[in-house]
């Protein structure tokens, strides 16, 4: 793990922001639990509500889960409707209600399910990214603001908007200057250092201290990149891992990249660069962020362009060796997707790809340390050959 | 230079001395103690080969228990070894089936013996070594009689690939009095549509070199070849392929 006190202080962010919350709470605050990056948190801060993540990345809830849910449904879902029924996860307990989207069948209807235990908005999200789709979006973000304004009894100005767009442009551009750190060879950071801070930084209740101490991190980092300090060196393999979601409790696979003598330097999921994209200031802020929102590059999107679109550019500006796919057991869209970006980046880019199939659990770490192992000797001769 | 290749698997340890020629091999059953299993496999080959420790320049060991292996030099995955191997056997090899114990592989192999892709078959053991011994004990049959049974008889086809149901299936068939010949066929039916599936995936068909001790077994490897609809290399000696991939990877031959 990285030294730095500032490092130490985001890595225990998840624990003192609850304690945090808890007050917000008492002081009369609402707050409001979301699940997905389709959630627009913008709407959440003008209401004058805290948005929190909910937990979902963890195997301790999934067999309470699959009490009611299928055993063979992702783990993602699992853990997240684990979380909720055993109520082990404080935010869910300290949400006012639920923010969803219905994006994969999974998610959907495990949303209906968690209706059961607290009061949920599900947004009817459209599955392409068009004009018409576009102007239907709209209007589910209006009903978001309706409900909002009704839950909370307040108006939402296009000035607290406005504020709120402009917050979370800085929260995105201090998290994309992180993550930017890692296009220093080597990379000052561990892909699953950078995971923790990724993560954690999520459960924030005052958002500008975090992002000062995104900040602060970054530029630490900056200094180390520049004296070069690393744990890797210059040959070591440099990995974009892309696919489904993950967080703390699911970095299974990335730990063991990194322990087979490669650097995760990019993640293009939802905690880390499908986060970074700007919402556009200035104009209609509701259009806005209904423009922005529908753009991401989700597997449940039909078609998703943007995310070939966007694996391609992250493997140029990372300088990547390699691309590893994850995708959970029993997540169809990512599961599918997944041959035709191999499709697109052979094509494009020629780099060594290898999309890995696992869940939360331990059972399959030998024979995965053998694909990414084997994965890795294929890398190696790619990149003696292209040097 | 002599160099020695150890490939521990699941069922069985293999080890192959090689200085410009294979100069001696040896199998030995992995059993609880990969580490021991290692170390006999390596004696054993030594001896074959007329060779002491001391002549030895380099270890290199492969398989699950490459981990386990305390004196090796370097530790290269089976998905390079089995290529390398194959091709060094026939040069021909563009890919590599491998049916093992645990899993079961499909390799493609550069014009350089090296790996350009691979796909392994996921966590359940369908399809592989492990499938078919289940069900030839519930045959009561060898791994020989099920292969000669099988080439001879029309398949039944069976419709679970997962061991456990596969099983109660099989149970179901001899009940109803199916010969043991059509379940024999219907079972290597089910692991050649497995291997059909991953073949297919990374567009495998030609030079394709069948290893691992599932090759060993002639009528299997045969009726696996026809049922593919594809001309299988069956290399003399399937079982070493691996050992001596990471023999050859060992003296960069
Ligand atoms: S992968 Fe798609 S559905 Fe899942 S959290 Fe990200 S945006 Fe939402
Ligand atoms: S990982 Fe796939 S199945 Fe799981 S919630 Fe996300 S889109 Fe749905």
């Amino acid at each position: 793990m990285i030294h730095s006190e500032t490092f130490a202080e985001i890595a225990t962010l998840k624990e003192r922001n609850l304690i945090a919350l808890k007050e917000a709470r008492e002081a009369g605050r609402h707050a409001v639990g979301t699940y997905c990056l389709f959630s627009p948190t913008e709407l959440i801060l003008a209401a004058g509500a805290i948005p929190v993540s909910l937990c979902g990345t963890s195997q301790k809830p999934i067999p309470a889960a699959e009490k009611v849910l299928p055993r063979n449904l992702c783990p993602l879902i699992k853990s997240s409707y684990g979380f909720a029924v055993t109520d082990t996860c404080p935010y869910f307990h300290f949400a006012d209600f639920l923010l969803a989207e219905t994006t994969c069948d999974g998610k959907k209807k495990m949303y209906e399910l968690l209706g059961e235990l607290k009061p949920i908005h599900v947004m009817q999200l459209p599955q392409i990214q068009d004009e018409a789709a576009l102007d239907y979006w709209l209007m589910e973000i209006g009903r978001l603001k309706t409900r909002l304004e009704r839950e909370f009894g307040v108006r939402i100005t296009d000035k607290a908007l406005t504020e709120a767009i402009r917050l979370m442009n800085e929260e995105r551009r201090s998290l994309q200057a992180l993550q930017d750190v890692c296009k220093a060879i080597p990379s000052p950071i561990s892909g699953l250092d950078l995971l923790t801070v990724l993560h954690n930084r999520g459960f924030s209740v005052d958002r500008r201290a975090a992002i000062e101490l995104v900040d602060r991190f970054a530029a630490e980092l900056r200094q180390m990149a520049a004296a070069g300090i690393s744990p890797f060196t210059e040959s070591t393999p440099r990995i974009l891992l892309t696919g489904v979601p993950v967080g703390v409790g699911s970095e299974k696979l990335i730990r063991i990249i990194e322990e087979s003598g490669a650097s995760v330097v990019c993640l293009e999921s939802c905690g880390a660069y499908k986060k970074v994209e700007q919402v556009r200031e200035g104009g209609d802020p509701l259009r806005a962020i209904a423009e922005r929102y529908l753009k991401v590059p989700c597997s449940c999107m039909s078609p998703n362009t943007g995310r070939l679109e966007l694996v391609e550019r992250l493997t140029r500006e990372f300088r990547v060796d390699g691309v590893v796919d994850l995708t959970w057991l029993g997540c169809h869209t990512y599961a599918v997707e997944s041959s035709v970006l191999k499709k697109h980046l052979q094509q494009r880019t020629g780099l060594p790809f290898l999309q890995i199939e696992t869940d939360y659990s331990e059972s399959d770490t030998g024979q995965l340390k053998v694909r990414v192992e084997a994965f890795l000797e294929i890398v190696h001769r790619s990149m003696k050959r292209t040097a | 230079m002599v160099s020695v290749g150890i490939d521990i698997g699941s069922t069985a340890t293999k080890a192959v001395v090689f200085d410009g020629m294979v100069r001696g091999r040896a199998v030995v059953p992995t059993g609880w103690e990969p580490r021991e299993a290692g170390l006999r496999a390596f004696r054993e080959a030594l001896s074959s080969a007329g060779l002491r420790e001391e002549s030895v320049s380099r270890v290199v060991g492969t398989g699950y228990g490459r981990v386990s292996l305390p004196f090796s030099d370097q530790r290269v995955t089976e998905i390079s070894c089995h290529a390398r191997g194959a091709w060094y056997l026939n040069p021909d090899t563009r890919a590599v089936i491998d049916i093992g114990g645990q899993d079961s592989k499909v390799i493609l192999v550069s014009d350089d013996g090296s790996v350009s892709d691979f796909i392994m078959n996921d966590k359940c053991a369908a399809g592989t070594g492990r499938f078919l011994q289940v069900m030839a004990g519930i045959l009561d049959l060898t791994l020989d009689e099920l292969g000669s049974l099988a080439a001879s008889s029309e398949p039944v086809p069976l419709t679970s690939m997962c061991t456990v149901f596969a099983e109660s299936e099989i149970i179901g068939l001899l009940a109803q009095g199916t010969p043991k010949g059509a379940i024999a066929a219907g079972i290597i039916d089910a692991i050649a549509r497995r291997m059909e599936g991953l073949v297919g995936r990374l567009e495998a068909h030609e030079g394709i070199t069948f290893t691992g001790g599932l090759a060993t077994n002639g009528s299997i490897s045969g009726v696996i070849a026809r049922r593919l609809g594809l001309s299988l290399h069956v290399p003399e000696d399937p079982q070493i392929v691996g050992a001596l991939g990471a023999a050859l990877i060992g003296c960069n031959a």
